[in-house]
């Protein structure tokens, strides 16, 4: 143990060591916070979740921050409905069961482009006689454009685009460059400045009620964008950490210590079931890795704790288990066991107890240097299109977004977002396993 | 990989008494070898048939995809004829059966599954339930030359340059340790635990979408050039991306484990001596380092050839590339067995032959090494 913290210290010299150790604690911190904040049912509903859940989002639109990289600021989008800070709701009764119900929203513009499209979601409550409301929109000159006068049903979407008369009221422009334009300026120049949507709403029944959403699809969305079903990136960014983080971990761990546990009691046992360890090991070399996961996936089941367990399996007998054999058939001539033989241990708490132990800090660095690996055999099947059907994980952005044609369509944030976090996982992990290498191996020491 | 091949070649067979002659050893050696590596391509292979095969699950679907398309052509053909539906059952409980002869599916999974090893192992690879050739051929066998030149072309490029390349450099670096360059390579080789495909998706990022330089992927433009010429450099140009990503991929860590590798050989007592007495580097290299460090080199170089036959799936599907990785990532979705299991039993041969021949290489290069002798 005091050796183990010997070596710890020793980490601490290698700046790489140090750099892929933050790594590693930044992506663990990030993956606690994906579980706390979006819980793993929630995190499913929303990224299996069609148009009910992601009507507010713009399709395939950058995240907000790509600002920082053009000069002209992209619209931002956003949603608000009743109860929201800003949009102010004022029922005004009259007599006869009629009242008015007027709403308001201001709401600070300062971009060079218009957005995409804005829409009102009407929800109204009414027996007989649908409620009317008149939209206005004031602009920073103190222009009032009216957008529509039009009787609301029960459940009704409203697009600005769509408003042909509106479109012959701004001199044939499109609705969101009309809109947002200085008046009269031809090309036309976006005003910035603060907008108030006004919406006045007459009902005429007694308990008839009007309740809006503003939603405004902008050219950015959040902080991670969208894809091609509206879905916000961010949700699959989050809880790609701790799936890869749990594959990764689970997989290498599983394997190292199991082909190690194989591996001690070939060695021990020596005889058939050595000869039996080799030659599984041997047949499995001859298996064409890849191409079984695939077929699992593709015959069995795409869950990705089959796909894990399966991985797990192959990787058991491989050029590890031979590795450890030969380094335990060298433990095994040790005294230290002989002692153990003669105080008449059993063969299994020599293995455990005797054998084993002498290997851990060999098994480390390989340990760690294998998550990568996994992590990105994750990513791979994916890729392939073979994740999980119900996980959102990175390898499954990068495949929505390359079976989008992202990279011909210029949608480039949509492939990088999840790359760059694949890349830092796996050299994270590969920098710290390098490291400790290194460090462990008393072979490569000072090479 | 290297030490896998190195306990293999641990003799298995010690001549016991000492007495018998070179001969037989090295005949009995050989025998018993064989048998091992021909029981491990077996079971292998059968472990793949039964895989691909889904434990025989792949009959009842074709069965069933049989069964619907011979109803929908019996309903089609009798539409407009006055026939009972007893007779038009029995048509198609006829043509049914038919069919199913027709793929073998009237014998029990059990019994075509031993029969399929037995084609398999004699390379009779059969037929295609699905999958088509460019040419469209069902064989199997000309399925898989199709590819193959194209995983040739890419893998083949870019292994071997990496191969060389990297034994290269990693000599020099060994002699001159502890320089910038050698930092250079120690820092930069953890980016060797990002698979190649996904140096793919930046490379075509930054090369085709961006600059718009070089094509996205595939292998030809379409159409094809008509002059010699510039076919070559058309496909060359649509070698550049794929081959590079397979390259930039393990550059690094193949460079530091060959540095690292030379750097323990080149501290041994007899370097130290050959420098002391004055030679040259070249010579240090070349018959000090390199020499003994040639069975190494050699199960790597033999190991890699054979791995070239697999492909790269992933890169070869990012890219587009029409090799026998995508080939085998195609037929497992089409449940095409035979193209599967066709593809597994060549490489097992390759890697059995391989293993095999590398022993006696290792007789050859290495005069410490001696086959069959004792342990």
């Amino acid at each position: 143990m005091r050796n183990l913290k010997n070596n710890l210290k020793e980490i601490l010299r290698y700046p790489s060591a140090i750099f892929g150790m933050l790594i590693v604690i930044a992506l663990i911190v990030l993956a606690m916070y994906a579980m706390l904040k979006i819980p793993y049912q929630e995190a499913i509903r929303l990224w299996r979740g069609g148009e009910s859940v992601w009507y507010k989002n713009p399709k395939n639109v950058p995240p907000d921050w790509v600002d920082w990289f053009t000069k002209e600021k992209l619209p931002r989008s956003f949603a608000v409905k009743v109860g929201d800070e800003g949009l102010t709701k004022i029922v005004k009764p009259n007599e006869k069961g009629i009242s008015e119900v007027d709403f308001s929203y201001s709401f600070d513009f300062d971009y060079d482009k218009y957005p995409q499209e804005m829409f009102l979601y009407f929800n109204t409550t009414y027996k007989e006689k649908n409620p009317f409301v008149s939209v206005l929109m004031v602009t920073p000159e103190g222009r009032e454009i009216r957008i529509s006068d039009f009787g609301v049903s029960h459940k009704q979407t409203f697009r600005f685009s769509q408003e042909t008369k509106l479109k012959r009221r701004l001199r044939g422009l499109d609705p969101m460059v009309g809109i947002f334009s200085v008046e009269k300026s031809d090309p036309p120049v976006p005003l910035k400045g603060t907008y108030q949507l006004i919406i006045d709403g007459l009902v005429f029944e007694e308990g008839s009620d009007i309740d809006v959403e503003f939603v405004s699809h902008g050219q950015t969305y959040g902080i991670a964008g969208t894809d091609h079903q509206r879905r916000d990136l961010s949700v699959a960014l989050l809880w790609g950490a701790p799936i890869a983080i749990a594959f990764g971990l689970i997989a290498a761990i599983g394997t190292s210590l199991l082909s190690m546990i194989f591996a001690a009691i070939g060695a021990w046992f020596g005889g058939w079931i050595d000869g039996l360890i080799q030659r599984i090991t041997e047949v499995n070399m001859v298996l064409p890795f890849l191409a079984i996961l695939i077929m699992v996936g593709t015959f069995y089941s795409r869950s990705i704790w089959t796909i894990l367990g399966v991985t797990v399996v192959l990787s058991i007998f491989t050029g590890a288990i031979k590795t450890d054999r030969a380094i335990f058939l060298q433990v095994k001539e040790s005294p230290y066991i002989e002692a153990a033989k003669a105080y008449g241990a059993s063969n299994w708490r020599i293995i455990y107890r005797y054998m084993i132990p002498r290997i851990i800090p060999l098994l480390i660095p390989a340990l760690v240097s294998a998550i990568p690996s996994y992590v990105f055999l994750e990513a791979s099947l994916a890729v392939l299109g073979l994740g999980d059907p119900v996980l959102p994980t990175w390898g499954k952005v990068i495949n929505d977004a390359f079976s989008e044609g992202a990279l011909y369509k210029g949608y480039y944030y949509w492939i990088l977002e999840p790359a760059v976090l694949l890349m830092i996982t796996g050299l994270g992990f590969a920098m710290l396993g390098f490291a400790l290498d290194r460090i462990f191996n008393p072979r490569l020491r000072g090479m | 990989m290297t030490s896998e091949v190195q306990t293999q070649t641990l003799p298995k067979v010690a001549s016991k008494k000492g007495f018998s002659s070179t001969l037989t050893r090295v005949a009995q050696f050989m025998g018993v070898r064989i048998l091992l590596l021909l029981f491990t391509v077996v079971v292998g292979v059968y472990l793949t048939i039964l895989i691909a095969n889904m434990g025989g699950y792949v009959d009842t679907i074709m069965k069933n995809e049989i069964k619907e398309r011979v109803n929908m052509t019996v309903a089609a053909m009798t539409a407009n004829q006055p026939i009972s539906t007893e007779v038009r059952k029995q048509m198609a409980a006829e043509m049914i059966a038919l069919e199913e002869a027709k793929l073998g599916l009237d014998t029990p999974f059990a019994i075509r599954s031993f029969k399929f090893l037995g084609n398999s192992l004699q390379l009779k690879l059969g037929t295609a339930s699905r999958m088509l050739s460019d040419k469209g051929s069902r064989t199997v066998r000309l399925i898989i030359l199709e590819r193959l030149p194209a995983t040739l072309l890419l893998m083949g490029t870019s292994e071997l340059f990496l191969f060389f390349f990297s034994v290269f450099i990693a000599l020099k670096l060994s002699r001159s340790y502890g320089s910038l360059w050698d930092k250079l390579i120690i820092t930069l080789s953890p980016s060797s635990s990002v698979p190649p495909w996904f140096y793919g998706i930046f490379l075509i990022l930054i090369f085709a979408a961006l600059l718009k330089l070089l094509p996205f992927g595939g292998m030809i433009s379409a159409p094809p050039p008509e002059n010699t010429w510039q076919y070559i450099g058309n496909l060359l140009i649509h070698l550049i991306l794929p081959a590079s990503s397979l390259v930039i991929s393990s550059l690094f860590i193949s460079i530091y484990t060959w540095r690292t590798f030379f750097l323990i050989y080149s501290s041994e007592d007899y370097v130290e001596m050959a420098k002391a007495k004055g030679l040259p580097d070249r010579d240090i290299e070349s018959r000090y380092i390199l020499r003994p460090t040639l069975p190494t080199i050699i199960t790597n170089f033999a190991l890699l050839l054979i791995g070239v036959w697999t492909g790269a799936t992933i890169t070869e599907t990012v890219f587009l590339w029409p090799g026998i990785g995508r080939t085998i990532y195609e037929a497992i979705g089409l449940y095409d067995t035979a193209v599967i299991v066709g593809t597994t039993i060549i490489y097992a041969y390759l890697l059995a032959a391989t293993v095999f021949l590398l022993d006696f290489i290792y007789a050859l290069v290495d005069p410490r090494v001696k086959i069959g002798s004792g342990n």
